[in-house]
């Protein structure tokens, strides 16, 4: 191995941006980056458990294909040669995709997501699928079929979740990009809580063909990276429109590099809505979160609060209607194709043999979920839940459309505490779900919105993350902004935050 | 299960008024299907025209087929629907192997097309009007082949196979509103209604609408009431009745079987039922106690559907003329009744008659031979008109051989014989079978003279002026000519060189 160990330190401390340029200049080979972030998989993982499946053979010809590429004086991508962490609901031509479940354990899929497809498009080496709550239900990635996954910060708490193991691999330095999907805020309350950047996308932006559905009118992919604009790169590869999703928005994708490139906040309208803080808001979180919007009205923002009251039912109408739609979505996995097959001894009927494939298949949060979507769904209750969920959710796209007549953007702590500690909201189902309390608008509106770092709190020295929500298809005001509150951090801090994590 | 003593049908409608609700099923003919790009070609090898969206794979989405929608869109218009200016396409929950989703996409309250109706013609001329509830689009499921069972059905099977061609195939379900008033022709309407669908859509190139091969699907749903009450009675729901005459025996049998269990105090179990062809009767299948429960709701995976009334009116401008316009109109044109009018559309022999007049044929001899020869040609090997081995170009190219006298119809007959048989063209038949009449008067002459030479006895009784003793000749003549010769022509030579004229 040629690549000495304080170089493997200077490789995958560099940001996404950094090292697509030293690949592109001839100062890095591409296969010398993903020696060095395999090299860091090697060491970390077993703590920290990012990977479910690491694909060692498959990264290292992706690079070798953009060395040789470059040697042949082909022009190269903006990230190409950058190693990236996949979600494990994406699907991927010839690698395991599970979704975190026992019930697609051994599934090859013949085919690549949209975003798979685009990101080997571009060069970006896929160093394998990262871990996830099943079926990206859950805000702590305990509730994956394989075993939670640790908190760069802190090995005993939670990643964030469901995208902990995209989260994880970030703060962990075992990748400087990753992939999540965000229903309710899996991918910002994760970047919230190990202090690293996600961005859920507009409703459409990014194609979800190829991602696992759990509920379709929420799932939304989105980059996942250590700063704003190696996220801001990264949304560029994996956005635009996808005419093999039909709800993909046939519309140019926001400049959101050229945004994240000239980061401000002056002349700005900002709003602060009263209803994100009171009652299991955690203090060090209120504070970091009270400090960025002084910071931004240092840097010229005017400040907006605002009452949006239709948010206060959203996680009740999320709690119908995610579920209602992940009861019809899962209803395909009945053994008789693909996946897990239990019980089929040549006695009992196919009815039987999925009846035990999906008890035996599927995890009690997913059971749970199915149960309360089909219930909700059920003729006589119809028009009480599904319908009223519907209802509340036309409330809160109104609210919006109401605040953002008044500002440009909305800012909220991403999440009401920090990273809890593994097991203990487990078995409080309810105590879980608040997690999502500030991130759950947005996806009923389908709108977009970043959570960035924004500090450690005091009490417990973990990250606090800092939502900021933008209007459907404004996606570069959430890295205009984002860029300029990070820059302004970092020059606060006098580096970025995640260099005050402990070394794993 | 008991098999019910039924009830004559004069009987069970003296006492009972048929509410009839008929769902139809048509296959569209896009070539490729209503949420992927997988050709829709049928009796291709197992899973071979399939893709993750048609299996469903974890990951798939569906995107609308802009064909289909028109399809569906000018079955509407055809029906003299309303079309939804928005509607959404819905999700029908429910566990089946041959639904690689488990669940169907299907339209619910919201259907492309809505409040319409179909005037049939009964063989007698009446017209009746069926009126539509809706027509909506929907996926097809794939197919269950259940292996090592007596009949077929899953229950005995020791294992059963899957093929996902058909999954995800577009289809138009059209549902009556209930049809009433129909009283003792009922049946008949049933069959009339699903026939005259079938005209409509063959006649909109949505689809082919072969019934024989599911391309067109009918259930049919029934209920008795006493004469005079309003409320309906229970219904039956008598499932894939595949064919026109079927369809007029399930309801028969269906009137006769609810009467029998009204009659005997019984009450009607809404269930399904399935029709056997070999006897025409029905058994039980599923309870439908309404307990069933689809939890329809919107299809968060596919956009609205909200066809513009620019294109709409353009559809509508589009239409072709419908079919029972043009049976009337063309029942004119030939002169013929409305009983042979129904005989024609019943023998499928319309589109080939009307193709063969086009092609130079005089409307009687299309017809004649259609409806004569080639029908029975069709019965006999089992097939349909349109399949046998000829074209209308060249059955006109028969009735101009027969009309310059080029053949008598006794040789066209064996020509078209021949065009049958694969021996080329009528030409290409005439040529090598060498059935020209022979019209060589020299030749014809000889044979004359040859006949009348062998017969001299009734050569003289025509000569004494018994002109009818000529047909003897003309037989021995044609015999002699091996049927070639114009027997009118024979008559004449005959008469001629004997010096006698018609009396």
């Amino acid at each position: 191995m040629t690549t000495a160990t304080h170089n493997v330190e200077h490789i995958i401390k560099l940001t996404a941006a950094e090292t697509a340029a030293k690949i592109a200049s001839g100062e890095l080979t591409a296969v010398e980056v993903t020696e060095a972030h395999l090299a860091r998989i090697d060491a970390v993982d077993e703590k920290v458990q990012a990977f479910l499946h690491v694909d060692r053979e498959g990264a290292l010809a992706q690079a070798r294909a953009v060395d040789a590429k470059r040697e042949n004086g082909e022009k190269l991508g903006p990230l190409a040669g950058v190693p990236l962490a996949l979600k494990d609901i994406f699907t991927t031509e010839g690698m395991p995709t599970t979704v975190g479940s026992k019930i697609l354990e051994g599934w090859i899929p013949p085919y690549d997501a949209t975003v798979t497809r685009k990101l080997k498009a571009a060069d970006v080496v896929i160093l394998g699928k990262t871990n996830m709550d099943e079926f990206a239900m859950g805000s702590s990635t305990e509730n994956s079929a394989y075993g939670p996954t640790g908190n760069p910060w802190d090995l005993t708490k939670i990643p964030g979740g469901s995208g902990g193991g995209s989260s994880a691999a970030l703060a962990s330095y075992e990748a400087p990009l990753a992939i999540g999907t965000d229903t309710g805020g899996s991918i910002r309350q994760p970047a919230a809580v190990t202090g690293t950047v996600g961005v859920k996308p507009t409703y459409g932006g990014v194609s979800r063909y190829g991602m696992v559905a759990f509920s379709s009118s929420l799932d939304q992919g989105g980059p996942c990276a250590r700063t704003v604009l190696d996220a801001a790169l990264l949304h560029e590869v994996i956005a635009g429109h996808d005419p093999l999703d039909s709800t993909s928005i046939d519309a140019p994708v926001p400049p959101v590099v050229e945004a994240a490139r000239n980061g401000s906040v002056a002349g700005m309208r900002v709003g602060v809505v009263k209803q994100f803080r009171g009652e299991g808001y955690q203090a060090g979180v209120l504070q970091r979160f009270d400090e960025s919007v002084e910071l931004m009205k240092e840097l010229g923002a005017e400040i907006v609060e605002l009452d949006c009251p239709s948010f206060d039912l959203a996680l009740s109408a999320y709690y119908l209607i995610a579920p209602s739609e992940c009861s019809s979505n899962l209803a395909r996995f009945d053994a008789m194709r693909y996946g897990l097959r239990v019980g089929d001894d040549g006695t009992k009927s196919a009815e039987e043999v999925t009846a035990l494939t999906r008890e035996a298949g599927f995890g009690d949060e997913v059971k749970r979920r199915i149960i309360l979507g089909t219930y909700a769904l059920s003729s006589g209750y119809y028009d009480a839940y599904y319908g009223s969920a519907q209802k509340v959710r036309t409330l809160i796209t109104q609210d919006f459309e109401k605040a953002f007549e008044k500002v440009d953007v909305i800012v909220s702590p991403t999440t009401p505490t920090t990273a809890f500690p593994i097991g203990e909201r487990a078995d409080d189902p309810m105590a879980m779900y608040l997690a999502d309390l500030c991130t759950i608008p947005t996806n009923l509106a389908g709108n977009a919105a970043m959570s960035l770092p924004c500090g450690l709190a005091p009490e417990d020295g973990m990250p606090v993350g800092l939502q900021i929500i933008a209007p459907a298809m404004k996606d570069d005001r959430l890295y205009k902004v984002g860029a300029a509150v990070e820059a302004a951090f970092v020059e606060k801090w006098g580096h970025p935050l995640l260099e005050e994590a402990p070394s794993l | 299960m008991t098999v019910t003593e039924l009830v004559s049908y004069e009987d069970a409608l003296a006492s009972y008024d048929p509410v009839m609700g008929l769902e139809v099923h048509v296959e569209l003919g896009t070539k490729t299907k209503m949420f992927c790009g997988c050709s829709t070609e049928l009796k291709q090898d197992a899973n071979s025209q399939t893709c993750p969206t048609c299996l469903g794979l974890p990951g798939s989405l569906p995107v609308v087929n802009a064909i289909g929608v028109e399809s569906a869109i000018k079955i509407g218009l055809a029906l003299n629907c309303e079309i939804a200016e928005w509607c959404r396409f819905a999700r029908k929950n429910y566990f089946y192997p041959d639904m690689p989703k488990n669940f169907q996409t299907s339209q619910y309250d919201e259907p492309i097309a809505f409040n319409g109706y179909l005037d049939v013609q009964l063989e007698d001329g009446e017209i009746f009007r069926v009126e539509i509830e809706r027509a909506h689009m929907e996926e097809d499921t794939g197919k269950s082949l259940h292996v090592g069972g007596a009949t077929g059905r899953i229950h005995g099977a020791s294992h059963s196979l899957l093929d996902y061609n058909r999954a995800g195939i577009p289809l138009i379900e059209i549902v009556t509103k209930p049809i009433e008033g129909a009283g003792t022709r009922a049946p008949e309407v049933a069959k009339a209604y699903v026939a005259e669908l079938r005209e409509l859509i063959k006649a909109l190139g949505v689809s082919e609408a072969r019934m024989e091969q599911g391309q067109m699907r009918c259930d049919v749903n029934l209920s008795l009431r006493p004469h005079g009450r309003a409320e309906f009675g229970t219904r039956s729901e008598t499932k894939n009745v595949n064919s026109l005459r079927s369809v007029e025996r399930a309801a028969r049998f269906e009137i006769q079987r609810h009467a029998a269990v009204l009659n005997s105090g019984g009450t009607i179990v809404q269930e399904t039922r399935h029709f056997h062809e070999e006897d025409g009767s029905t058994t039980a299948g599923r309870i439908k106690d309404n307990a069933e429960d689809y939890r329809y709701f919107p299809e968060p995976d596919l956009v609205p559907v909200a066809p513009s009334r620019e294109w709409v009116e353009e559809l509508r401008r589009g239409l072709p003329e419908l079919p029972r316009v043009r049976r009337n109109r063309l029942r004119e044109e030939w002169g013929v009744s409305e009983h042979d009018m129904q005989s024609i559309l019943n023998a499928g022999a319309i589109d080939p008659i009307v193709a063969t007049i086009e092609a130079g044929a005089d409307a009687a001899s299309a017809r004649k031979w259609w409806m004569g020869e080639l029908a029975r040609n069709a019965n006999e090997s089992g097939r349909d008109l349109a399949s046998l081995p000829i074209t209308p170009e060249q059955v006109a190219r028969v009735t101009v051989l027969v009309k310059e006298g080029s053949l008598n119809d006794k040789l066209a007959r064996q020509v078209i014989e021949g065009v049958l048989a694969g021996e080329g063209g009528p030409d290409d038949v005439v040529e090598k079978r060498g059935l020209k009449v022979v019209s060589d008067e020299g030749a014809l002459g000889t044979a004359v003279d040859e006949a009348i030479a062998a017969n001299a006895g009734i050569a003289d009784k025509i000569r004494s002026g018994k002109v009818a003793a000529a047909g003897a000749l003309v037989g021995a003549v044609m015999k002699a000519t091996r049927g070639q010769a114009d027997a009118a022509r024979v008559r004449e030579l005959i008469l001629e060189k004997l010096g006698v004229t018609e009396g």
